[in-house]
């Protein structure tokens, strides 16, 4: 069968892909546009390394399907970091120690900023619950949980 | 919270070595840069994909692959023809042993499939979509067989066999008819029956606990490109690349130089890739297909095909004198080991009763083949399991005497001369420090409401050291090249940066770590038994300690000065006695100024076998909630104390305690491998083998120990598998703490914990339990 001919925004930059039904968005960007920063640790929506925004949405990249995202706006790890500067969840998590691996820290930061624009002073019940959907198997959550309150902090100073 | 801290004997002005400096491949891994297993591509790759077989135990009678051949788009297709036997040898595999015969069997059936998932074929295609295509192209004829898979009925004269040439070992005489039992094990010390008569208080137990799996994010992956004279470059995930080169050259018939292997960053690990998996498979498909072919494992097959842990049976037999000294321990354990001998009972074994001082020892073990994928080592490998039981039983043992378990404990915990049942006597280690760090805690001292319950456990892990290279390049600027062979799963970096940084008296931003290649460096073993930091840094002291000679020796003939004149401290050669009034000290960088005119370039090399790995010791205290209407069990409050020697990077150590210690909460509470009726793994999936999420467990308090151990330069020990052995224990203590009733049966899911509450208010349990508080 021919392949989906697809537009859409992807960290802000306009690109166009080709992509069959079953190849999914977590596929496309990883394969086809070569955004390797997103992780597949399940495939099936229970480990949020995929995690990434969807018209301000957080999904798991490898739950959406490639032909979805036409004319949508996708946000991935590589588009947090502005020019030189960190975004603060970044920074924290580099000075907390809340990566050990790193596998699943793309989709941690990803889903801790969706967080803190809906809720940018979550208490700790409130992070872990939001959190849940991602897995980590190395941390124990301690640090990472330890370091979206600080970027919570930090992005409350501006 | 550190405590008896040690100092570095050697220029360690920087004083970067026990603190918190930010990861050197931090950066990479926060913006989604980094690149791990499956983030590898070349131009030209295939696609590959492995068949496996449905059945947990089938004859293969024939397998035809001449219309997957056909496919268009299908380059190679390979099976176990394209494997030559290998004969029956043990080799050392991380902590455990393997057996090349089998590993050729594990990669790629031959006469049986032995486990559902078994590897059968495997293709490689132009597109993974033409890939699976094919697969479903090979046709294999079965002959299905009878299977077992729970390790008694495993153990039965009357179960089906899994190999018709496994004679258990370590029984007299031989025995004449093969079995399941691969191995029966003994470790003895003293007379229990001398100590049982002392014994006023006995306690004897029957545990079992489930197979569990690492659960590392990351799935295998493998991508190869062989050239035509057989080249070999691999990219893979893996905790020990050398191991991977040892393991492919022998497999495949190809001389170690040949191949090169390159280590991506790995999302974890715990033992589960100390093994090959795909590996081989990649390259005998690129050997066949001349194109990079790129290998990696759905989420079922890790679960399917890659190795868990043992579950066991675990009977545990123990005695104390009314004041509470341990007057004698038996123990027997059944680990099983998967489809092929090797579980981790021998350190199950030794390590039982390793925390404590104790006169009369026996533990008998028993390594058990049945229906599963062959067990691979997960932290602290056997040891959990065997320690859970014991922990369990001191516990008792506490409350049949009305003791405080952490003051049971002190009476009796292995120190410094205490002669351990598996032979060596210890040298300084930290159990009482972590025992009297648990008891100062706050945690200790808050009161519990109903259905809320307190547990305490100790555990033991030996750590290990061997053979380790590590270079120090300084480069023209002055700043250093450091490059190890092990991968850093958790820090490593950083912590050996510490060092370097420290040993040179440099700015740690100045020293950039690599992992090196398999090209790159001398035979280093791989990153497990909490060695890579241990030995890494010994290895990089070995490598400083070149450098610094060389610049003496340098500075000696450009000042024209005696040996003794010159002295290398804080980063600089410099002048001594009279000699410093003329002269200025040289800096590293003025000495990498003129390396070219002073003898060239400058370097030191470490290589060494490391020894003297000191055991780590722990003690955790958790607070845990019942709740009787479902069973849940949420934790409450988690201390955890270690003994670290000496940490070098206190945020990684920390990291160590706490994940450790929430793996041990999910094998403890809701982790297992369930298998149907069919012989079928029934929850090959994250949603339904549930591990920890953040909103299962609370803040993990971590409490760095430091007992300096005498054998290493810093005083550093191995932390990294300790950490997963108390939680077992400490929470089936806690859970008698809330409910009265003495679980022996892991995990302590929820439909578990329901039914032992029925059945108390039922009056069933007897002895067993008593009212909740
Ligand atoms: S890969 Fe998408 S949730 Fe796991
Ligand atoms: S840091 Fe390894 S999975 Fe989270």
């Amino acid at each position: 069968m021919a392949k989906h001919h697809i537009e859409a925004t992807v960290n802000g930059d306009d690109v166009e892909f080709l992509c069959e039904t079953e190849e999914t968005l977590l596929d496309v960007l990883r394969d086809t546009l070569h955004l390797t920063g997103s992780k597949e640790g399940c495939a099936s929506g229970d480990c949020g390394a995929c995690s990434v925004m969807l018209d301000g949405r957080l999904v798991c990249s490898c739950l959406v399907l490639g032909c979805e995202v036409s004319g949508r706006r996708v946000e991935t790890i590589e588009g947090m970091a502005k020019g030189e500067s960190l975004h603060p969840l970044q920074q924290q998590f580099l000075e907390h120690a809340a990566l050990q691996c790193g596998i699943c820290t793309p989709g941690f930061i990803v889903a801790g900023k969706a967080l803190l624009e809906r809720n940018p002073n979550p208490t700790e019940t409130e992070i872990r619950y939001w959190l849940a959907g991602n897995l980590c198997r190395c941390t124990g959550y301690d640090k990472i949980v330890s370091a979206v309150k600080d970027a919570a902090v930090a992005m409350r100073k501006g | 919270m550190a405590e008896n801290g040690t100092n570095g004997p050697s220029g360690t002005n920087g004083g970067y070595v026990g603190t918190r400096t930010i990861r050197p491949d931090g950066l990479d891994k926060v913006t989604g840069r980094a690149r791990f297993g499956a983030d590898y591509n070349l131009p030209g790759q295939l696609i590959g994909r492995v068949l496996r077989s449905p059945h947990p135990h089938a004859r293969i009678v024939r397998i035809d692959t001449s219309k997957a051949e056909a496919l268009p788009g299908v380059k190679a297709v390979i099976t176990r023809d394209d494997f030559a036997d290998q004969s029956s040898e043990f080799i050392p595999a991380g902590e455990m042993l393997m057996n090349y015969k089998d590993v050729v069997r594990n990669v790629m059936a031959r006469e049986k499939a032995l486990y559902e998932g078994h590897a059968v074929a495997a293709v490689a295609a132009t597109s993974a979509a033409i890939a699976r295509r094919a697969l479903k192209l090979i046709d294999v004829t079965y002959e299905v067989l009878p299977h077992v898979i729970d390790v008694v009925e495993a153990m039965r004269p009357d179960a089906p066999l899994l190999h018709d040439d496994l004679f258990t070992a370590g029984v007299e005489p031989k025995p004449e008819k093969p079995s399941n039992i691969a191995k029966r094990i003994e470790i003895v010390l003293g007379d229990i029956e001398a100590g049982f008569k002392k014994a006023d208080v006995i306690v004897e137990r029957e545990f079992k606990t489930a197979a569990v799996h690492q659960g590392y994010i990351e799935p295998h992956a493998a991508l190869a490109s062989v050239s035509e004279d057989g080249s070999t470059e691999l990219w893979c995930c893996t905790q020990g690349h050398f191991i991977v080169r040892a393991h492919c050259a022998r497999l495949l018939g190809l001389d170690i130089a040949k191949i090169r292997v390159t280590a991506s960053e790995i999302g974890g690990g715990f033992g589960g890739k100390t093994v090959v998996y795909l590996e081989p498979l990649a390259i005998a498909l690129s050997r066949k297909a001349k194109r990079p072919v790129k290998m990696v494992m759905s989420r079922e097959e890790v679960f399917k095909s890659s190795g868990p842990t043992s579950g066991a049976t675990v009977k545990v037999k123990m005695g104390a004198t009314k004041d509470g000294k341990f007057v004698a321990g038996f123990a027997e354990l059944k680990y099983q080991a998967g489809a092929f001998q090797g579980s981790p009972v021998q350190p199950g074994v030794m390590c039982a009763y390793a925390p404590y001082d104790m006169e009369n020892v026996k533990v008998i073990g028993y390594d058990v083949v049945s229906n599963r994928p062959k067990v691979a080592a997960y932290r602290a490998p056997g040891a959990p399991i065997s320690e859970y039981a014991v922990e369990s039983v001191v516990d008792e043992i506490a409350k049949k005497l009305g003791l405080d378990p952490i003051e049971l404990r002190m009476m009796n915990a292995a120190r410094e001369g205490t002669k351990a049942a598996y032979g060596p006597k210890f040298g300084p280690i930290g159990l009482e420090e972590t025992l009297n760090s648990i008891k100062k805690t706050e945690h200790w001292n808050t009161p519990l409401r109903k259905w809320q319950g307190r547990g305490v456990a100790s555990g033991f892990w030996f750590n290990i050291g061997g053979e380790t290279c590590a270079s120090l390049t300084i480069n023209e600027d002055g700043t250093v090249s450091l490059m190890v062979g092990t991968p850093d799963i958790g820090g490593l970096r950083a912590a050996l940066t510490n060092i370097a940084a420290d040993e040179l008296g440099i700015p740690y931003e100045k020293v950039r770590p690599i992992i090196g290649d398999t090209g790159s460096l001398g035979f280093t073993f791989l990153t497990g038994g909490s060695r890579s930091a241990f030995s890494g840094s010994m290895a990089i002291v070995e490598a400083a300690k070149q450098i610094k000679a060389e610049l003496c020796a340098r500075a000696c003939k450009l000042w024209e000065a005696k040996p003794d004149q010159v002295e290398f401290s804080n980063g600089a050669v410099r002048p001594l006695g009279e000699l410093a009034e003329k002269i200025k000290p040289m800096t590293i960088a003025d000495f990498a100024k003129v390396a070219g005119k002073t003898g060239g370039p400058i370097g030191g090399y470490g290589r060494i076998n490391a020894q003297g790995a000191g055991p780590s010791l722990g003690t955790h205290l958790v607070d845990l909630e019942v709740d009787p209407e479902t069973g849940r069990v949420t934790i409450l409050r988690y201390t955890v104390a270690q003994d670290a020697g000496k940490a070098l990077h206190p945020a990684y150590v920390e990291g160590q305690f706490q994940g450790g210690a929430v793996q041990g909460i999910g094998w403890a509470l809701n982790e297992e491998y369930i298998y149907g009726a069919d012989g079928k793994l029934q929850n090959a999936g994250f949603l339904d083998y549930r591990m920890p999420v953040a909103s299962d467990v609370p803040m993990i308090d971590a409490i760095v120990v430091e007992v300096a151990n005498p054998k290493h330069p810093y005083g550093v020990r191995g932390v990294g598998e300790t950490p997963i052995v108390p939680p077992l224990g400490a929470i089936a203590n806690a859970m008698e703490a809330a409910t009265g009733i003495r679980f022996t049966e892991l995990p302590m899911s929820p439909p578990k914990v329901l039914k032992a509450l029925k059945e108390r208010s039922a009056g069933g349990m007897g002895a067993i339990s008593r009212p909740p508080l």
